[in-house]
Parts: structure tokens; sequence; C-alpha cells
């Protein structure tokens, strides 16, 4: 799977942090960082639960 | 302000009165005639106090959809936004501004709840969640709840966080429950809004001239460096006073005494010790009691067609989260409070960019909180039969005035 993350729209609600550590981070801001945008499919739960409660809509995924 | 009344769109002659009263005997639930709503429909017009009639949005899909779209303002000055409460010439915080002037403001603030910065709190929280409950039980065993815990606990962790003194607690706490009541007149609300901005701002003169590591000094640089005025800082200031401990407090209260309401859902959480458990008992309690039950309000900025209807440009829309985060195509039995079931998805702290700032932190605290005091006190029960508690229902925040208990 192919993660992109739009910064601009970030509200820094960190909500993909709690979902996905490994593929979310934040900057000291709370803006989200992505740290793999290419993520392990074994990471795919995770990464769409990561999608889908980002309220800013900031999270796209690619099969 | 002025008003649009829509006498047009679906339903408006006959369009029901919002709010609308909960049902006697399922404090938890959202108002029976709200839930008719959504089997009738996504989009329904309601009557509000002033006669006009926006938009009603009840489904959990259509909810998410308006409050990420971009056509619709949380501006609250607009004509047709449709106000909970009469507006009386006050300012407003960021919370009811549009971008950018919304985000650059509300990206000032952020910092202190990014979740790691959040985690790092995490046993101060703890010991002033141990701290409160030794003295509980040091005392009487039986107390109100909501005086002796669940109003300092965040009340505390707020002042802490934003630098103002705790020792101000009553001023601040009297003030702000004034400014959230529906049933104060406007000229009282105005008055704690006015007493509450005051001390803030004069918080503010002491935080320019003596900078300490807290939210409020990191405002007051950004006021010395001119990219905020002192009376937008002491507004942001009243927002996060009130909204960091208002809510929090009532969660703790009222998912207090739903777990009391409900002894198999509370054994399992004083049963684990599993920290991903009570993370998701949280998000089960934050989707089954809903505390901030008035519905986001917003006005449309354009045409936004959803399933057949139209909000024409112009209209009010409101977003009851409570009724979304009951919706059975999203939650299976949705009124069923079930700790076990994954429910991460609810709209709790509402959806787009103005969801909750504080989520990390309030859910940190509830993490904390539900984790230690029913471990610490196994025998805590009401103290008091259940249609004797009084019930929030005239506030904006849902929740208890008073939780007798006893252990």
């Amino acid at each position: 799977m192919k993660v992109t993350l739009d910064q601009d729209k970030c509200v820094a609600s960190g909500q993909c942090v709690v979902a996905a550590d490994d593929v979310f981070d934040q900057d000291d801001d709370g803006i989200a960082v992505l740290l793999d945008p290419a993520p392990p499919s074994a990471r795919a739960d995770d990464v769409q639960q990561a999608a889908a409660v980002c309220p800013a809509l900031a999270i796209r995924i690619q099969d | 302000m002025t008003s649009t009344v829509s006498t047009e769109g679906a339903h408006a002659p006959s369009a029901p009165e919002f709010p609308m009263p909960r049902a006697a005997g399922c404090p938890f639930d959202p108002p029976p005639a709200l839930k008719s709503e959504q089997e009738l429909g996504s989009l329904r017009k309601v009557r509000l106090w002033d006669g006009t009639t926006p938009w009603l949005v009840t489904r959990y899909a259509d909810q998410r959809a308006l409050l990420a779209d971009p056509r619709i303002s949380a501006d609250v000055t607009r004509p047709g936004y449709p106000s909970p409460t009469p507006l009386r010439g006050a300012s407003f915080s960021f919370i009811l501004m549009d971008d950018p002037e919304h985000a650059r403001q509300r990206r000032m603030v952020t910092a202190p709840f990014t979740i790691k910065r959040v985690e790092a709190m995490r046993p101060a929280v703890q010991k002033i969640v141990d701290g409160l409950i030794d003295d509980m039980l040091a005392g009487p065993p039986r107390a109100d709840l909501v005086q002796a815990f669940a109003l300092p606990v965040p009340s505390l962790v707020i002042c802490e966080l934003l630098g103002v003194p705790y020792t101000d607690h009553d001023f601040f706490q009297e003030n702000s429950k004034t400014l959230i009541s529906r049933s104060a007149a406007p000229e009282q609300r105005g008055a704690a809004h006015a007493n509450l901005t005051g001390y803030l701002d004069e918080l503010m003169g002491h935080k320019i001239a003596r900078p300490a590591d807290d939210l409020l000094s990191g405002l007051g640089t950004r006021v010395e460096a001119g990219e905020l005025s002192r009376r937008e800082a002491a507004e942001m200031g009243v927002l996060l006073l009130l909204a960091g401990h208002e809510t929090t407090a009532n969660m703790i209260a009222l998912g207090t005494l739903a777990l009391l309401e409900h002894p198999d859902q509370l054994a399992l959480l004083r049963g684990t010790e599993d920290p991903r458990a009570v993370a998701g008992a949280v998000e089960e309690l934050l989707r089954y009691l809903n505390i901030t039950h008035g519905g986001r309000r917003r006005v449309a900025l354009e045409d936004i067609e959803i399933g057949g209807e139209v909000i024409r440009a112009g209209e009010g829309v409101i977003v009851p989260n409570d009724i979304g985060n009951r919706d059975p195509e999203v939650f299976t039995d949705p009124d069923r409070l079930d700790l076990g079931r994954d429910a991460r998805r609810h709209v709790a702290f509402g959806f787009g960019v103005h969801q909750c700032l504080g989520q990390p932190l309030a859910r940190m605290e509830l993490q904390v909180v539900y984790s230690t005091l029913y471990r610490r006190v196994p025998t805590l029960r009401l103290d008091a039969r259940l249609e004797e508690v009084p019930f929030k229902h005239d506030g904006s925040v849902y929740g208890v005035y008073e939780l007798p208990v006893a252990w």
C-alpha cells in the first residue's frame, strides 16, 4: 500500500499516531509526519484506521 | 444578528423544536424524538428558539462529510448561523471562525496536545487522580463525586497546562457554569463571559511580564510579537479553560454513573490492566454518552446536495453527534453500552477542521480515571436513586450537577 499525507490540511489531532505510530509521527506543533509511505500489508488495518479517523481527511491510501 | 427564516424545504411547516427533551428513565440516550428524525431521514428541518428552521443532519456518514466540507462555515456572525442562544456583542474565539484565520490561531495552541507531550503528562495526571482518591478515602465513606473528584481532576490538569492558579478555581468554575448554561439569561452569560475574559486578560499581563513554561506564557510571546492581540489571547485562554474542564468533568461523572448502572461492563473495566482495553472502553463511553449534545452548528456557504435534498447557501445546519454515534448503519446495536466494541470512529469530538483540539488530553485523563477509580474504590456505588440524580438537561454540555456516591 502507498500512503500520502497532506500536511497543509492536518489539524494536529494526532489520531493517526495513536492508530499507527510506526507509520505516522507529529512535529513539535502536532502536525502529522509520514514516517513510512509504503507500510507492509500487515499494517493495513491500522493505517486504514488512521485514515478513517483523520478529521481533516489528510491521509490518502492507494492499494 | 439577522437570521434567515426558511419556509422552503421538506418538513419545515411541522418542524419539531430543537433541542428535544430526553426520555425520563433513559438519561444516557439521545432524545427519542431525535431518534425518530434519524429513522425518517438524514436531512430534516428543526425549529430553534428564535423561530428559524435550520437543517438537522442525523446520519453518521453525512455528519462526517458535512463537517469536513469546506463549503460549510463555523462563523457565528454569518446570517443564517443557527445559534443555540441569543448573541450579545461578545467577541469570539477561533472555534467560531473559518480558515485561514481559524487555522492560524489554532496552530498557536496545538503544541501541548501532541501525543508525546500528552503522554509525558500521564504520570502527573495519575498523581492527581491518586491524590484525590486518597483524600476521598480518608474522609467519611460518602461524597459528591462531582465536587470531590470529577471536577478537580481536569481542572487541576488544565490549570497546570495553561498556567492558571488553581486557587482561583471557584471563580472560573462558577463563571464557566453560567456561560454554558442555556437557562441563564443572556445578560448573566454576558457578565460571566466578561468576568472570565477580564480575568484571563489580567493573567496574560502577568505572563507577559514574567513568562513561565506554560501555554498562556506561550501566547504572551505571540502577543509581544504582534501575531495576536491581547484580547484574542484572553479569548483563547477562556476557550481552553472552559473546554478543558467542563467537558472532561462531565465525562468522568456521567461515565461513572453509566458504569454503576451497567455492572457487567464495570466488571470488565475493573478486571483489566490492559491499557488497550482501557483505551477501548474510553472510546465506547465517549460514543455512548455524547456529552456535547447540542450539535455542531454551521451555515452553508454554497448549495450542498445530500441524498436528494439541497442545503441552500445561507441556510443553517446542525450536526448532533449524539445521534450520529447511535447510527445503526455504523454501530451494531448502537444503544447498548459495550466496552468491548471498536468505537474509535465515533464523532464525540466532532469532525473536520474544528474537531476538538484537546482530545488527546481528554482521552488520557479519562484512561487514567477509568483505570484507577474503580480499582481503588471497588465498592463504589450510587448513594441515591437514579431518578434523584440531577442531570444537566439545560446545559450545552450534558452531565450531572451532583453524583452522590458511597463506598
